[in-house]
């Protein structure tokens, strides 16, 4: 993955301020990608950058099932979601819509906000660049792979 | 095996299963509502969906933002209209029918003891008070399921939750989950099963419903109760299925990767501060704070049901509601309301100068009927008290009971 900029955020970071459900009358990603993080963090929308990362604290996306959270991440253009843990509904939406989450305490410690970071999915690894700084991640479980390799849960 | 691992093994070939296994299990029933429907009918189509699996295993029901709040979520529900009569489902609840999902789906007898049931929505881990195993799921699962009959499940650790004593008439389930879900913490049972033993007969059906809707809010896959006589009577009228009670043995293998214990003697009326459910202190304790309220709201999924109503009645009969105190109360589904009307607990709300909604999600999600402004703040029966889930981004939620939320209605004040 390219190397992008980070947006960093705490512990719970939940699904309505992911995106939050007074715009879920509609179910256009792009559109609803506007407001991704606003009641947290106004200027995100409008500073996140095709292939900038998210980092955070402990079970991010916790809170509704709604799809549309991992999936305006995505529309916003997120390479991946890096975090100490997932709530558990977030972690299988965004497997099933292909959006990469990094579960990695360490990194997720040290990388601070705008820092330039990549990660390597087929090694487990991330780097920040900015700091020289390495982290590594275990293998995700077999049959999730193969999710993953199939970019989503309903790719053949 | 624990409650849960026996019911997901059943739905797969019946092989013994141990916690952290991935297992395609078969599903008895998949829901979605207004919100979650449209994005998996969309993911079923583009995956050349053509036919659902079952129409009879699947559930829609228009909830969130029903009646239809504006022109999008108009859409929305014309969308998962025509899907349930192109596929011919037909539990599929609309205006008239419809109630909240989680309330309703067990009233009509949907959801049963040892069912296997994936819902696109957070608390559709509420059916474990049944007895069922149930889960929380997203747009694409569900698109998944439509097609296969199947989703893939991380099979889950238990946390055994050891219920002792009884509650008090003034404390409900909603204080049980709550003092749980403070003393574990909104992630402390993340991944997990809550599995509630010990004296479970302490606690009514709607008590269960609102322990289980909650689980979800300590981060578990699902919350489950054994079957018992309790569980028994409330599904015979229900359904004509027959059902077995669990017995102490079913579960003399089961491993617990945690217990804990709510002793029901000595707890008393909890409230969540703003913005996590993990938030408790006791209703005695945070009175002397006297926190102004510009809004009570009782109902919801974790509160909407008669003996929900019941209780705020025993509290608003015959009183007031403070000056400059919006109070808005929503029975679950349209039989919560006729029974709640026939009661006299419809006239006493209004005499005591609350409204009374049609079933609706509304504003427990910042959906409408009854958003918050900047700065306002509510106590509210529902489940979330995140930043800017009820209105205002500036706005503030207290999560509590009916029966803490109707005093509040009266003294202008949580107290």
């Amino acid at each position: 993955m390219k190397t992008g900029k980070v947006f960093k955020y705490g512990d719970h970071i939940d699904t309505d301020a992911i995106i939050a459900a007074r715009y879920l009358n509609v179910s256009d990603f792009g559109a609803l990608s506007t407001h991704c993080m606003e009641d947290i963090d106004e200027s995100f929308a409008s500073n996140v950058r095709h292939g900038d990362y998210i980092v955070a604290g402990e079970n991010f996306g916790c809170g509704s099932s709604r799809e549309h959270a991992p999936a305006v991440i995505k529309a916003c253009g997120v390479t991946a979601v890096i975090a100490k843990s997932f709530a558990r509904i977030f972690y299988r939406n965004a497997i099933n819509i292909g959006l990469p989450i990094v579960e990695c305490k360490d990194a997720a410690d040290a990388i601070r906000a705008g820092d330039e970071v990549y990660v390597d999915l087929a090694h487990g690894k991330v780097t920040d660049a900015t700091t020289g700084e390495t982290f590594t991640f275990p293998p995700y479980p077999k049959e999730i792979q193969k999710i993953i390799d199939r970019g989503g849960l309903l790719n053949d | 095996m624990t409650l849960t691992q026996q019911i997901l093994s059943r739905h797969y070939r019946n092989k013994p299963l141990v916690a952290g296994e991935m297992i395609m299990a078969d599903v008895d029933l998949a829901l979605g509502n207004d919100i979650t429907s449209p994005v998996a009918i969309n993911a079923f189509k583009a995956a050349g969906g053509d036919k659902v699996f079952d129409p009879d295993k699947i559930a829609v029901v228009l909830d969130h933002f029903v009646p239809n709040k504006d022109i999008e979520s108009a859409r929305q529900c014309a969308c998962c209209r025509a899907f349930a009569a192109e596929q011919s489902i037909k539990n599929f609840f609309d205006v008239g029918q419809m109630g909240i999902e989680h309330a309703l789906l067990p009233e009509k007898g949907l959801a049963l003891p040892e069912m296997l049931i994936v819902g696109a929505d957070s608390h559709t881990c509420t059916y474990g008070a049944l007895g069922c195993f149930s889960t929380g799921v997203g747009s694409t699962d569900l698109a998944y399921v439509f097609k296969t009959g199947k989703l893939w499940f991380r099979v889950p650790e238990a946390i055994k939750v050891t219920l002792k004593g009884k509650l008090r008439p003034i404390v409900s389930g909603k204080d049980v989950i709550l003092d749980i879900i403070g003393r574990i913490g909104v992630s402390g049972a993340r991944y997990a099963s809550l599995e509630f033993m010990g004296d479970v007969s302490s606690l009514t059906m709607d008590d269960r419903f609102t322990v289980c809707n909650m689980a979800i809010e300590a981060g578990a896959k699902n919350g489950i109760f054994p079957v018992d006589d309790i569980t028994l009577e409330y599904v015979k009228v229900r359904s004509d299925k027959k059902f077995d009670k669990t017995k102490a043995a079913d579960l003399s293998d089961a491993v617990y990767a945690k217990e804990i214990t709510v002793d029901l003697d000595a707890l008393t009326p909890t409230v969540a501060r703003p913005h996590l459910p993990e938030n408790t202190v006791t209703l005695d304790e945070i009175a002397s704070e006297r926190i102004k309220v510009d809004q009570v709201v009782i109902g919801s999924c974790t509160n909407g049901r008669l003996s929900d109503l019941e209780s705020a009645y025993r509290v608003l009969k015959g009183n007031k509601v403070a000056k400059g105190v919006r109070v808005i109360i929503i029975p679950a589904t349209q039989d919560v309301y006729v029974r709640a009307l026939r009661a006299g607990y419809i006239e006493a709300f209004i005499e005591a100068g609350a409204v009374v909604s049609t079933p609706t999600c509304g504003p427990c999600l910042g959906g409408y009927m009854g958003i918050l402004s900047d700065n306002e703040t509510a106590i509210a029966t529902t489940n979330r008290n995140f930043i800017g889930r009820m209105g205002a981004k500036t706005s503030s939620i207290y999560l509590a009971s009916p029966y803490t939320a109707a005093r509040a209605a009266l003294l202008g004040y949580i107290g």
